[in-house]
């Protein structure tokens, strides 16, 4: 009886501190929030403002997110950033219900409702703001045709040759198609394993984007996140590209810095105007091709997929980030402010190619920085 | 053995589900003290939150899955496609339920000789210090995370299953089970099944262990007085004995294979849209809980999240069911062993 009491006793008192410190900590959050720091004129011209932000969402900006939130935080302390890659469909739920301050996103928020649901994914991101929600491309993610062929590192494809391999109509190395386009390249009767991401991605989706854009003849299905070719599934990025390693033979897309870590072939894409290999620079080419589809300050882009235009690598994916262009809670609108002008600063932008993103090009850049310059 | 009634343990002895029947217990039980009132009551409670708890889960199952179930184009149970992002609406199970029955029952058919046989070993045969060691050991085996035994399955120990699937395809490819389907050797249903059979088997022992250490002396004595050697008084006296609790020891172990999530993810590969149907164990697919897993972050419509729940029903259901056999497959045993 004495220790059952006692032990209410604990759980009472344990709830009750629970209380406290939550409180404590709401009311510490935003008294922080409330105290901007040094706006304007650092030295280094880094606006800082103190607070805790949260973001959730794609898991395919997770290391560019990750590598801008330590920089900004080592120039500005007392500014806490916190980021959970669950995914971009995880991010914007989270997002509408008001949970975050920010999603980050591999597609802008949708116009039109999802299949078998009602609303609208920008309507109720608008409706949680009380102000337009606003997707800001902030981190460019190529993807990378990797592949695992002993004595090959010099693949080129083209849309139609790699519609036809990873639908399964090409299924050896040394077939004529592959052949035709890689004169002097010796090839191997190898069967060409293909690996795809099980889970549903926006990987898979901006890849088969491609495809179905780009060879719209030899790619029927359509694009979706989840997987429509044939192949082998493996979970995330990092499954597909260690079964391609483990694979002779193997092929599979996968985010740019996977095909680099794991030390894969990436091959050279040829979209008509001769082969391109995987640059920073000839990203950003593709992306300046690239068309807004939402008004004013929303950036949402429309990808040509298709471009012909020379030295385009035109296998990429946009992430973005989704904020209220007038914070729900306005002492937090400078963190948010300081954070993505960070974030998309030029020396920022470069440093992100490092760890397997391609900087978003110029143009793009200053529509971005004006966007943000223009949130409260 | 407290014997106030000059009762003696021969007469009564403990059976292996735990309660001993002594006539001790029975009259002290219900005294009407306080401290018999508290722990009675609480004992209740938590045996009726439990029921609580798990009702409440089908409810929730129920209730998320039946919407997108009723929307659902085409035969939830024997259809193999799973389009649940757009419309029409179709998903079946018929995949998800055959890897995930093949691969339990590969894994059972490993861990239950193997486990009752280790159990055995450290109860019967083993130097005292060998069994300690033996059994804590063992024990480690279910502390060890499932990521590592999916990282350990998918890179160490699959790549050495070809050799063994290259035998069997080449020898027995004729059965359906055995089939080549293309599929590395290091991601089939069957490099997953012998996995899982690793992670069930500390469960499978203890309980064993604990079932055979408790074989009445007398039984045993009885049957070596009689001439048995050592592996007939096994059979004839601890085995009988242990029999239910072995066999509650596999249930558990078989619902540990059935939902195990991160270490099948790992190391089964996927199979595209629109493969033909395989009944091979060297194919991949996904099972039950590793799909919902894959794909929970991107449950963006409550249809999709309904049609995935409707998978995790079936999951539910289906562990339910094989308990109750179990159950009834316990109860028999026992009618025949006393």
């Amino acid at each position: 009886m004495k220790t059952q009491s006692r032990q209410r006793f604990a759980s009472i008192t344990g709830v009750a501190l629970v209380g406290t410190l939550a409180l404590s900590a709401c009311g510490s959050d935003n008294n922080a929030a409330t105290t901007p720091g040094a706006t304007k004129g650092a030295a280094n011209a880094a606006d800082c403002a103190t607070g805790t932000l949260n973001g959730e969402g794609s898991s395919a900006q997770k290391n560019a997110i990750e590598q801008a939130i330590t920089d900004f935080q080592a120039t500005c302390s007392g500014a806490t950033i916190n980021y959970n890659p669950t995914g971009s469909g995880a991010g914007i739920k989270q997002f509408i219900a008001g949970q975050v301050d920010f999603a980050g996103s591999d597609s802008a928020l949708k116009d039109k409702p999802a299949a078998g649901a009602t609303s609208i994914e920008q309507a109720d991101a608008d409706k949680t703001c009380g102000s337009p929600a606003w997707n800001l491309p902030m981190v460019t993610g190529p993807i990378a045709v990797a592949f695992n062929v002993k004595g090959l590192d010099k693949l080129i494809l083209t849309p139609a040759v790699t519609a036809k391999i990873f639908n399964g109509a090409i299924t050896t190395w040394n077939d004529a198609a592959i052949a035709a386009i890689n004169p002097g390249v010796t090839l191997p009767a190898e069967a060409i394993k293909v690996f795809f991401r099980s889970d549903e991605s926006g990987t898979t989706d901006n890849f088969t984007k491609y495809l179905h854009a780009a060879a719209p003849a030899d790619w029927t299905a359509d694009p979706g996140k989840k997987w429509t070719g044939k192949g082998e599934g493996k979970e995330k990025s990092a499954g597909v590209a260690n079964a391609v390693k483990s694979t002779p033979g193997g092929i599979t897309y996968a985010e740019w810095s996977y095909a680099k870590d794991n030390k894969l072939g990436i091959a050279q894409i040829d979209n008509g105007a001769g082969p391109v290999e995987l640059t920073g620079e000839a990203v950003g080419k593709a992306l300046n091709a690239a068309t807004q589809t939402g008004e004013g300050n929303n950036l949402k882009l429309k990808l040509d997929y298709a471009t012909k235009e020379a030295g385009a690598y035109p296998i990429l994916l946009v992430t973005y980030e989704i904020v209220c262009s007038k914070a729900k809670d306005p002492a937090k609108a400078p963190l948010v402010k300081a954070f993505l002008k960070s974030f998309a600063a030029a020396d920022e932008q470069s440093k992100l190619q490092t760890i397997g993103y391609a900087p978003l090009p110029s143009a793009v850049q200053s529509k971005v920085a004006s966007a943000i310059e223009a949130l409260s | 053995m407290p014997s106030i009634t000059g009762v003696s343990a021969v007469d009564e002895l403990p059976k292996p589900e735990g309660r001993g029947p002594f006539l001790t217990d029975r009259v002290s039980a219900g005294t009407g003290r306080l401290g018999d009132r508290i722990f009675g009551g609480t004992a209740k409670g938590a045996g009726l939150l439990v029921i609580a708890i798990v009702t409440l889960i089908a409810g929730f199952l129920m209730s998320q899955a039946l919407p997108a179930l009723a929307k659902d184009k085409v035969n939830f149970l024997t259809s193999t496609q799973w389009n649940v992002d757009g419309t029409p609406l179709q998903f079946g199970i018929a995949n998800l339920l055959w890897v995930t029955v093949l691969s339990s029952v590969i894994a059972m058919l490993v861990a239950i000789p193997f486990g009752v046989g280790v159990a055995l070993f450290i109860t019967q045969y083993a130097p005292g210090w060998l069994s300690r060691t033996a059994a804590t050991l063992v024990d480690l085996l279910a502390a060890v995370p499932s990521i590592v035994y999916g990282l350990w399955g998918l890179q160490v120990f699959g790549p050495h299953m070809s050799g063994i699937q290259d035998f069997l395809v080449r020898y027995l490819g004729w059965f359906p089970l055995f089939t080549s389907s293309g599929i590395g050797a290091a991601s089939t249903i069957l490099t997953v099944g012998v996995v899982l059979s690793i992670m069930v088997l500390p469960i499978i022992t203890a309980l064993s262990r604990e079932v055979f250490a408790q074989t009445p002396v007398a039984n045993k004595d009885a049957a070596l007085a009689l001439g048995a050697t050592r592996w007939e008084m096994i059979r004839t006296a601890v085995l009988p004995f242990g029999k239910p609790g072995v066999i509650s020891a596999s249930m558990l172990g078989l619902g540990r294979a059935l939902g195990e999530t991160v270490a099948v993810m790992i190391i089964l590969s996927a199979l595209a849209d629109g493969s033909a149907w395989s009944w091979s164990m060297f194919n991949g697919g996904e099972t039950f809980a590793s799909k919902i897993a894959n794909n929970a972050a991107e449950f963006d419509s409550p249809q999709k999240a309904g049609a995935f729940l409707a998978a995790g029903l079936v999951l539910f259901l289906l562990t339910f069911v094989v308990n109750s056999i179990a159950r009834v497959v316990i109860n028999r045993s026992k009618a025949f062993s006393e």
